[in-house]
């Protein structure tokens, strides 16, 4: 400790007052300037409930499942930056929020839940709504405790808000039973408190940013392979992307988690990358000679077959987290850091050196001639809406607005998505990405109108996901969040009758809903907005009324239930291996590709 | 560049690790959580508190991987919040590693007598003796307990319990 922080600790235990656990919670999160969260009151949080009914600055947002609240969380902490926070109780409360902490461990969300446990004197008991909650939730979050002395509340407490939001993000559980929350004690501020032995690297080593800096200088096929890491160390991280490329000249690809960090109309933009990537993103990664891995990890969405990917290529890997680096493909110069400081100092170097490009228009002719293939096209039609379209459309109809942020469930709609809207801004595409959980995209969208109340949030959604986490619809009217469903409705969970097509001989083996709801209705049901199209010429007036009108809308848009997500990658198979159309007759998969998910 | 593949020459071997830990609740659930929960194996495994005025304890794990996985396993284990330090004693330091065991042999006659002369080539004590039976404590590397056993078995070899790996490095440093 240096003399600095000891004085800072003085003053702030020179500042301690007393309270009770339960209003230090509440003091804690205005100490961390949280001002919404998502939760469910229940039996052992009671005196938090309490605590939190006579304090104000807080919104409360009530939920109607602990699951929703969790995405919900994700949605406001990705859209904003700043951490969401969860307040559930103990038992079903916790175990209901688990799969929302393995989806935002999964994609490095940063989350602080707090969970309600029986009193200590009761645990180990199997008393009511009792659960070993730090148990069940160890591996799916950055870091848990289990409160047992309110003398320690407020230290945990802070250091769960640094853990969440810093380093690698990543969800935190603090569990706290029910007799910590009613007894008083000493509440410590945030300042001068440091973890014991959590230090995250955030400055890079200079010398990797020199040799990345000569490498890049050398590379006559580069490209950026940039990933959900650049959303996640703030706008800045995208700026200096963008400079980086108006100094480079290279060509961007990204992940799933990555869209938006570089506008998608800027003529280096090559669309995603992976599975459902685009022909051109996909064979720039197989025969590159360079790799610049930004932020990523090489999911094995994005890889395809480990040993064909980009064989020739040497490859520099940034992250935060040292753990991925080497995890999955070897690489040739690995920087640990902040993926903003990293590219600052990228930049500075790249200036500094004079560095110039080598002569990249072999490598962008080649580029051209793959996109010349025009691998996102399809077969559109004048009696049926083809999903692709209905999402072209969308697009086209708020692509004047820069405050739109789209959600999105999982599946095929959220493929179309990600291949067809063209993001320009980070922190504007909220998809569950790593866990792929369908059901997180319309609490994911409540979470986010509530951070961005005037804005225009839609969840592309398919009808089989949106059922998952239908109920959510209700805390959207309680808060008047007019959030947009928009419903690719196929009547199947599409992508795993597209799998049963391409790989278990068309046995459509429990795909088809057969029996969906009325969606229309049940928007009347629930208090909101209805609306269907059935044809594509209706769509256009459909969608202009969903923007229109200022409440939660539920739009029920009937698709092509036969249609497939092109292209694909199959499993198994390397990048230059992909396929185009179900004409494509190297779509056949081995025994070992249909062992992958 | 490098060959993106695992290569066939990547041997799976044994490695020693220790891992620094703040010794708080749980902590050692997080260890072995992380081992089970992406497959990792674990030959052998010991823990105690080492600093009771730091709360920090120590925690030695025998595991086996290609050098690609065991890299993977030190970055896992320092990724964890209370991690302070991990250390490889087979691939980066000079390290002694030494086990306790104690084994059970019970037999009369030859055998007995047998089993006594290997104890004391071995430099095993007995530490609990009867007509029938002898308890031996033996330390040394996990090698020679393995060749001690072997030895013991077809001399009325009844019960073993091994301690599990401790290791420490050479030389006036700390790990």
């Amino acid at each position: 400790m240096d003399k600095d922080d000891s004085l800072t600790m003085e003053a702030a235990k020179a500042a301690a007052e007393t309270m009770t656990g339960a209003q230090m919670v509440i003091r804690a999160l205005k100490d961390q300037g949280v001002t919404h969260i998502f939760g469910y009151p229940g039996g052992a949080v009671l005196p938090i409930y309490d605590a939190l009914f006579q304090a104000e600055g807080i919104t409360h947002v009530l939920v109607r499942h602990e699951q929703g609240a969790v995405h919900a969380a994700e949605g406001y902490a990705r859209s904003t930056g700043r951490p969401g926070v969860v307040l559930v109780t103990s038992g079903p409360g916790a175990t209901n929020a688990v799969t929302g902490l393995t989806d935002a461990l999964m994609d490095s969300i940063p989350l602080v839940v707090l969970t309600g446990q029986v009193p200590t004197h009761l645990i180990g008991t199997d008393a009511f709504q009792e659960c070993d909650t730090v148990g069940i939730t160890r591996p799916c979050t950055k870091n848990n405790w289990l409160v047992r002395h309110v003398g320690d509340l407020s230290r945990v407490l802070h250091e769960a808000f640094e853990i969440a939001t810093t380093g690698r993000p990543g969800p935190v559980v603090v569990d706290i039973p029910k007799d910590v929350q009613f007894q008083s004690g000493a509440y410590t501020g945030p300042r001068g408190l440091h973890h014991r032995t959590y230090r995250p690297r955030l400055d890079p080593d200079t010398g990797a940013i020199v040799r990345a800096v000569e490498m890049m200088a050398e590379a006559r096929r580069p490209v950026f392979y940039t990933g959900g890491g650049i959303i996640n160390s703030g706008p800045e991280a995208s700026k200096l992307l963008r400079e980086l490329v108006d100094l480079t000249g290279f060509p961007v690809t990204s992940t799933l988690m990555g869209l938006g960090a570089f506008p998608a109309d800027r003529p280096e933009w090559l669309g995603m990358l992976g599975m459902h990537g685009t022909w051109e993103a996909n064979h720039a990664m197989h025969d590159c000679d360079l790799m610049i891995c930004l932020g990523a990890r090489f999911d094995d969405r994005c890889t395809g077959l480990i040993k064909a990917f980009s064989p020739g290529s040497r490859k520099i890997h940034l992250d935060v987290d040292p753990s991925q680096i080497n995890k999955v493909i070897r690489v040739d110069l690995p920087i640990v850091g902040d993926a903003a400081r990293a590219l600052r100092e990228m930049v500075r170097f790249w200036k500094q050196g004079g560095r110039k490009a080598q002569d990249l228009k072999p490598w962008w002719k080649q580029i051209d001639a793959w996109r010349a293939r025009r691998s996102l096209d399809y077969r559109n039609s004048d009696t049926i809406i083809k999903p692709q379209y209905a999402i072209d459309r969308l697009y086209d109809l708020t692509r004047h607005r820069d405050d739109v942020y789209v959600t999105t469930e999982v599946g095929q709609h959220q493929m179309w998505a990600a291949q067809r809207f063209r993001f320009h801004q980070p922190n504007h595409w909220m998809t569950s990405g790593g866990l792929g959980t369908m059901g997180y995209g319309l609490p994911a969208a409540v979470g986010v109108q509530m951070a961005h109340p005037g804005a225009l949030v839609i969840d592309i959604a398919g009808e089989a996901s949106v059922q998952m986490t239908m109920q959510e619809m209700s805390t959207a009217i309680q808060y008047d969040l007019p959030v947009k469903i928009f419903i690719l409705n196929n009547e199947y969970m599409g992508m795993v009758r597209q799998w049963q097509e391409l790989l278990h001989g068309k046995r459509y083996s429990h795909s088809y809903s057969e029996a969906l709801p009325d969606f229309v209705k049940m928007a009347d049901a629930f208090g909101c907005v209805g609306l269907r199209a059935e044809k594509p010429a209706e769509l256009d007036d459909r969608i202009k009324e969903m923007i229109a009108v200022d409440r939660p809308v539920l739009f029920d848009v009937r698709v092509d239930p036969a249609e497939n997500c092109f292209p694909m990658i199959p499993s198994g198979k390397a990048h230059n291996e992909m396929i185009l159309s179900d004409m494509d007759d190297g779509g056949e998969i081995s025994d070992a590709g249909k062992m992958l998910v | 560049m490098h060959d993106t593949r695992v290569k066939p020459g990547d041997e799976i071997a044994r490695h020693t690790l220790s891992v620094l830990v703040d010794n708080e609740a749980g902590v050692l659930a997080r260890v072995v959580g992380l081992f089970s929960g992406r497959g990792y194996n674990i030959e052998s495994l010991t823990v105690a508190e080492v600093d009771p005025m730091a709360r920090t304890s120590r925690i030695t794990i025998v595991t086996s991987g290609t050098p690609q996985v065991i890299e993977q396993i030190e970055a896992q284990l320092n990724r964890l919040v209370p991690t302070h330090r991990v250390t490889n004693w087979t691939s980066e330091e000079a390290g002694i590693e030494r086990e306790m065991a104690l084994v059970k042999v019970a037999g009369t006659g030859d055998k007995r007598v047998e089993a006594l002369r290997m104890a004391e080539a071995f430099r095993a004590r007995p530490v609990d003796t009867t007509h029938a039976s002898f308890v031996f404590e033996i330390t040394g590397a996990p090698d020679k307990i393995d060749n001690f056993v072997d030895l013991m078995r077809p001399l009325g070899l009844v019960d073993v319990s091994r301690t599990g790996v401790a290791a420490i490095s050479r030389g006036p440093e700390a790990m």
